[in-house]
């Protein structure tokens, strides 16, 4: 597809030996909510890694748009306290930023009381909408979110997704996001991809949802999304495994997730 | 004033001047030890500087970006971590330096000299050498202020943002192991670490931008030079060492005044 921001193919990462990421495909096209959501340890920073550029995947090909201007949100923000940064100057930091240009990006996404506090003493769902207003700054193509809402209040969380929606739609960017929270995603997203070393399942939030590998992952969790959203779309065959229907993708070989599965 | 005293004034000065910027960057980054370690292989290059007849100056400043650029391969090719390998690196250097020294009979230095800085007999070309340097670091270093102030505050994002952080981190390495070539006439081998890091430790409770820590820094660290100088000329102690016990005077000194209101 040549209007994909990014696409993956067969992508594969290897950390001393052990494969992290097998055979993942993955695309992002323009105004496009993607969103990666898997247990811990199943690759999803390390996928996010390789399509920000930072590592060099073993196999496959990582395809992006000639000159994608990427706005990235990391996880973590660690400042070392004796560095006195304002956020204001944090955020003038992007090349060619004014502080009404910072001031505006904040107020845009509702965190504008903090412009001129010390970065240090902002609180985690402040400085979440910070990063964020640092990744707008650099008027992205591609916005790329890892765990955005890590350390916001359950209202927080949900707040930041619908701002999450906004921006999109307001700049029509591409969103590629790491999240765990299903149920706030499932409202939020075009497109699910459930990674676990490799891609599990991808699709729309509720054909995701009934797979028997995303219930196998995510347990209860799953089956009480699934009351809300299950009808069934799909059939399964004799041993379990998800005969295909449109719209839904199983990605790689068809595989029953039994006793000898390492997932 | 003295011809020698005009020298050493000068030279400390200018040393101070750009140990304040990047003395914030080394307690920005945390890398003191770095410091450390270099200054210690500054030794072995006044013993290679001998070997080959090359200037002391030149050859110190020679190893010290040698020992940069190792240090930073060695970080990339191998799993140790950066601390145990700048703990491995810094008395293997200095120890290499000594016992390079004890081969060459003809060869009488002042070792305490270089230990500990001999900044009363800073010569004319000293002088050329030192005020040559910290210019140069600091037309580097001026250019390069903010994208090496990303890269502090989160290196993957300043390489998502399309900064080469790995050439901004050496470069900076670079600019401090010139720093510290020039230094070490002035506070010897063993104390050249505490003029990067104690001014900048001194401003960094009272300021509110990183340039006003970086100029503060500059600006205490020419203050304790001021005054160590004076201590020595009075009191007859030595210059090096009365520097750094000036700056570390500073410091303290700073707790006493009320911490900035943010």
């Amino acid at each position: 597809m040549s209007d994909a921001l990014i696409q993956l193919d067969g992508v594969g990462v290897a950390f001393a030996g052990q494969p992290v990421l097998q055979q993942v495909q993955l695309t992002v096209r323009p105004g496009e909510i993607v969103t990666l959501i898997g247990p811990n340890g199943a690759g999803k920073t390390t996928l996010v890694r390789a399509v920000l550029g930072l590592l060099k995947p073993d196999s496959g090909t990582v395809r992006r748009k000639t000159r994608l201007r990427i706005g990235y949100m990391p996880q973590k923000l660690h400042v070392d306290p004796t560095l006195p940064l304002s956020v204001l100057r944090f955020l003038r930091l992007v090349p060619g930023v004014d502080r009404a240009a910072a001031r505006a990006a904040l107020e845009e996404v509702g965190a504008g009381q903090v412009l001129d506090s010390p970065l240090q003493s902002v609180s985690g769902g402040e400085l979440q909408r910070v990063l964020l207003a640092r990744a707008l700054l650099r008027q992205p193509e591609l916005l790329v979110l890892d765990e955005p809402v890590q350390g916001v209040d359950v209202a927080g969380q949900a707040e930041l997704y619908r701002l999450i929606t906004q921006l999109r739609d307001r700049h029509g960017c591409g969103v590629l996001m790491v999240s765990h929270d299903l149920h706030l995603v499932m409202s939020t997203t075009d497109q699910v991809v459930c990674l676990n070393r490799h891609v599990c399942c991808s699709g729309h939030p509720e054909q995701v949802s009934n797979d028997p590998a995303f219930v196998e992952l995510f347990g209860q969790d799953a089956k009480s999304l699934a009351i809300y959203h299950h009808h069934h779309d799909h059939s399964h065959d004799l041993h379990g495994a998800v005969v295909e229907s449109p719209g839904l993708t199983i990605h790689g070989p068809a595989h029953v997730h039994g006793p000898g599965c390492k997932h | 004033m003295p011809d020698f005293l005009f020298n050493a004034l000068l030279a400390g000065l200018a040393l101070a001047l750009v140990a304040g910027p990047l003395g914030s960057f080394v307690v920005w980054r945390r890398m003191a030890y770095f410091g450390d370690t270099l200054s210690h292989a500054a030794l072995l290059g006044v013993a290679l500087g001998f070997l080959l007849d090359l200037s002391p100056t030149l050859a110190v400043t020679a190893g010290c970006l040698l020992l940069a650029v190792l240090l930073v391969t060695l970080q990339q090719r191998q799993p140790l971590a950066s601390d145990t390998l700048l703990g491995i690196l810094a008395p293997t250097t200095l120890s290499l330096g000594l016992v390079v020294l004890s081969f060459m009979d003809e060869v009488r230095i002042d070792l305490m000299g270089y230990l500990f800085g001999d900044l009363l007999a800073v010569g004319d070309s000293d002088l050329a050498w030192i005020l040559g340097g910290s210019a140069l670091v600091l037309a580097l270093l001026l250019p390069l202020w903010r994208r090496l102030l990303a890269i502090t505050v989160h290196e993957e994002l300043a390489r998502v943002e399309g900064l080469p952080v790995a050439g901004l981190r050496l470069a900076l390495m670079l600019l401090i192991a010139v720093v510290i070539a020039v230094a070490m006439k002035i506070v010897g081998v063993l104390l050249i670490t505490s003029l990067l890091i104690i001014p900048a430790a001194a401003a960094q409770r009272h300021a509110r931008t990183p340039e006003q820590m970086a100029i503060g820094a500059s600006f205490l660290g020419m203050l304790a030079v001021a005054a160590g100088l004076s201590l020595s000329w009075f009191q007859d102690t030595p210059a090096g060492p009365s520097i750094v016990v000036s700056a570390a005077a500073i410091f303290l000194a700073g707790f006493a005044l009320p911490r900035r209101a943010r």
